[in-house]
């Protein structure tokens, strides 16, 4: 089996903005444009950047839950945008997904040992006879008690809910799973409970983790090599301990340079970037970053910087670099 | 050192609710000095906001009553003040941002008339006047083009814009004490750090007081100067920002700061604080902290300790540093 799991090639992911009594198409919100990238079985790829930057509707079309707009995503070899619905559907357990916001993904209604093992039943992967045992295992595995099967989602707590929304993942024994800020919405000592328990996860099933957040302390810890994204593109993407010590990128020092650091004792050069994101329905000409660029040029405000390696598997977008 | 402006003694907040009586604020003391910055931390439901909301007399009732203890603003009680005494300190002296800046400014007025409220009832501005003062804070908090942006709604205006205009409501009538409750927490971390040092300017240049809530270790670090940790309705410990970092005292305060990650320390795997934290309705006498401390003792399980004093600024509620647990 070769060592890559993923490769992303030029996706691109457009909006359609519709407008009009006909709702006659105005434009588009290009909220991935033309990522590329690939990964490696057993690693975590962190996918960092700012509220609309893109990232979750690039790691939503990534495993298909979008269709793609242009572009390629093999998976073990395999274009998944391409696959007729039989063979994606089949492919669809080692892919799996687990949303930001625990209180809203699950359904209040059916008790949580049944939504763990829904799609277990549904894949035709277990009988119905097995599943509550399988269920069981899962939430042992995950950290919950059996008494928990019976219970309705109200009845947790958010770590706990974010752990079944875990669970329900990992039952499908997927290969890869996208994490969508899996620990943005807990409070610090039941982050660091999920962290560990997604690292221990990786480690017994060699799982592989596109881990999308904001919260770069999180990244740096959990993950192996790490992207940047800006206005639905990467502008620098490399291994953790490369980016968090020689980021190249201006908006990258920026990003690194605003995460308060838990040390009264340390004052720190801090790069301050004006105004807010522009709209990706209407990026900027140029470089998409020069409008907020301490450092930009002339020649940022008209030419798209390329994506290029600049250092061993140290890929930036910038000019000046 | 200066003068205290804002003095929490036993203060007891409670919700009666159908399940049972919730003590969201269980006799919490301690006190704000004139041009301080203090920071309340501590985990979703340990009771901070409901400390600011009683400062402020804005507990809904029912089911929320404030049933003991005094809160000293300037020396005079608020909590036995009538209610049209309150409402000129309320927004006037003491004013207040909120966490949401999308669901804290009224969608159907413009930000300029929101502005212009306060000013207009609390000042003797008119209209025209209130206007000018108004454009002005706009540009104070560091937005351009002030005299368009007062005429627009807040829809029109992204998330680190809306919150900037809450802090230019909150500064109009030049309040002694400015509360903001988690005025970050749902910005982007670069407007996050636009805000913060907005806050930590504006407050440099009107010498006012900040009672800053966050859970966020990284932003009391940058904006405290006295740190108040809350755990489950109480206060745990208390003491100087550089104190609490360096020296924290309470096993609580200890597990927080390890539990978080920290650029450039990476570790193999985090500290964990076991467990989550109590149900706040029937809390016995015990710490209520023990059942997930890894010092626990006999004592505490049996009784709560008190707030005692510990160092020259510092205090803590734990048994380890009194009676038989301490060394």
């Amino acid at each position: 089996m070769s060592d890559v799991i993923l490769e992303v090639k030029d996706l691109k992911k457009y909006f359609p903005i519709r407008s009009g009594v006909f709702q006659r198409t105005i434009g588009h919100v290009k909220a991935v444009d033309q990522i590329s990238f690939t990964m490696k079985r057993g690693e975590t790829l962190g996918l960092v950047g700012e509220s609309g930057c893109g990232k979750s509707t690039a790691g939503r079309t990534i495993i298909r839950l979008y269709d793609k707009t242009e572009g390629h995503v093999l998976y073990n070899g395999r274009d998944i945008h391409q696959l007729p619905p039989k063979e994606l559907r089949k492919l669809r357990p080692k892919m799996q997904y687990v949303f930001q916001d625990p209180f809203s993904s699950l359904n209040p209604r059916v008790k949580v040992g049944e939504a763990i093992g829904e799609a277990v039943v549904d894949h035709g992967l277990c009988s119905k006879a097995e599943i509550r045992e399988k269920v069981l295992e899962v939430l042992n595995i995950c950290g919950l008690a059996p008494y928990h099967y019976d219970r309705y989602p109200h009845e947790f707590s958010g770590g706990q809910r974010q752990r079944i929304g875990i669970a329900r993942a990992l039952i499908l024994q997927p290969d890869f799973i996208v994490l969508d800020e899996p620990v943005s919405a807990l409070d610090v000592s039941i982050q660091a409970q999920i962290i560990n328990l997604l690292s221990d996860l990786q480690q017994q099933q060699n799982l592989t983790y596109l881990f999308i957040s904001h919260d770069l302390s999180v990244v740096e810890h959990i993950c192996s090599s790490v992207a940047v994204m800006y206005l639905g593109s990467i502008v620098e993407m490399a291994s953790r301990d490369e980016l968090f010590k020689n980021p190249l990128h201006p908006y990258t020092k920026a990003l690194l340079s605003a995460v308060p650091i838990p040390d009264p004792t340390i004052t720190r050069e801090r790069i301050f970037l004006k105004g807010d994101i522009p709209s990706p329905a209407n990026p900027p000409q140029g470089c998409k970053f020069h409008t907020r660029c301490p450092v930009a040029a002339d020649r940022c405000r008209t030419e798209v910087p390329v994506y290029r390696e600049v250092g061993p598997e140290h890929h930036v977008a910038c000019h000046l670099v | 050192m200066s003068s205290t402006l804002v003095e929490f003694r036993n203060l007891k907040t409670y919700f009666y609710t159908e399940a049972g009586v919730v003590q969201a604020v269980n006799d919490v003391s301690f006190s704000i000095r004139a041009g301080e910055t203090v920071c309340i931390v501590g985990e979703s439901g340990c009771g901070k906001s409901i400390t600011a909301m009683s400062l402020m007399r804005l507990i809904a009732s029912p089911p929320g009553k404030i049933v003991g203890g005094e809160i000293l603003f300037e020396g005079r009680d608020l909590l036995k003040i009538k209610e049209s005494e309150m409402r000129m300190i309320r927004g006037n002296e003491i004013a207040m941002i909120f966490q949401e800046p999308m669901t804290s400014l009224n969608p159907v007025l413009t930000v300029g008339d929101q502005i212009m409220e306060p000013l207009i009832e609390h000042t003797l501005l008119s209209k025209s006047e209130a206007r000018k003062k108004a454009i002005q804070l706009i540009e104070q908090v560091g937005i351009p083009r002030a005299d368009q942006i007062i005429d627009s709604y807040p829809h029109e205006l992204s998330g680190g814009m809306r919150q900037r205009i809450m802090i230019a409501i909150s500064l109009s009538c030049d309040p002694k004490l400015l509360i903001a409750d988690e005025p970050t927490t749902a910005l982007d971390v670069t407007i996050q750090a636009q805000i913060l040092d907005l806050l930590r300017q504006l407050k440099k240049d009107r010498n006012m007081s900040l009672m800053l809530i966050t859970h966020d270790l990284g932003v009391v670090a940058e904006m405290a100067d006295y740190v108040v940790v809350m755990y489950a309705g109480k206060v745990i410990e208390e003491g100087p920002v550089k104190e609490i970092f360096k020296n924290p005292r309470h096993p609580y305060t200890k597990g927080l700061l390890l539990a978080k990650p920290v650029i450039g320390q990476r570790k193999e795997r985090l500290f964990t604080i076991p467990g989550q934290v109590p149900n706040p309705i029937g809390l016995g006498e015990n710490c209520h902290y023990s059942d997930r401390c890894e010092h626990a003792m006999d004592i505490c399980r049996a009784s709560q300790p008190a707030l005692q004093k510990d160092g020259a600024d510092s205090k803590v509620a734990c048994w380890l540093y009194e009676g038989e647990g301490a060394k």
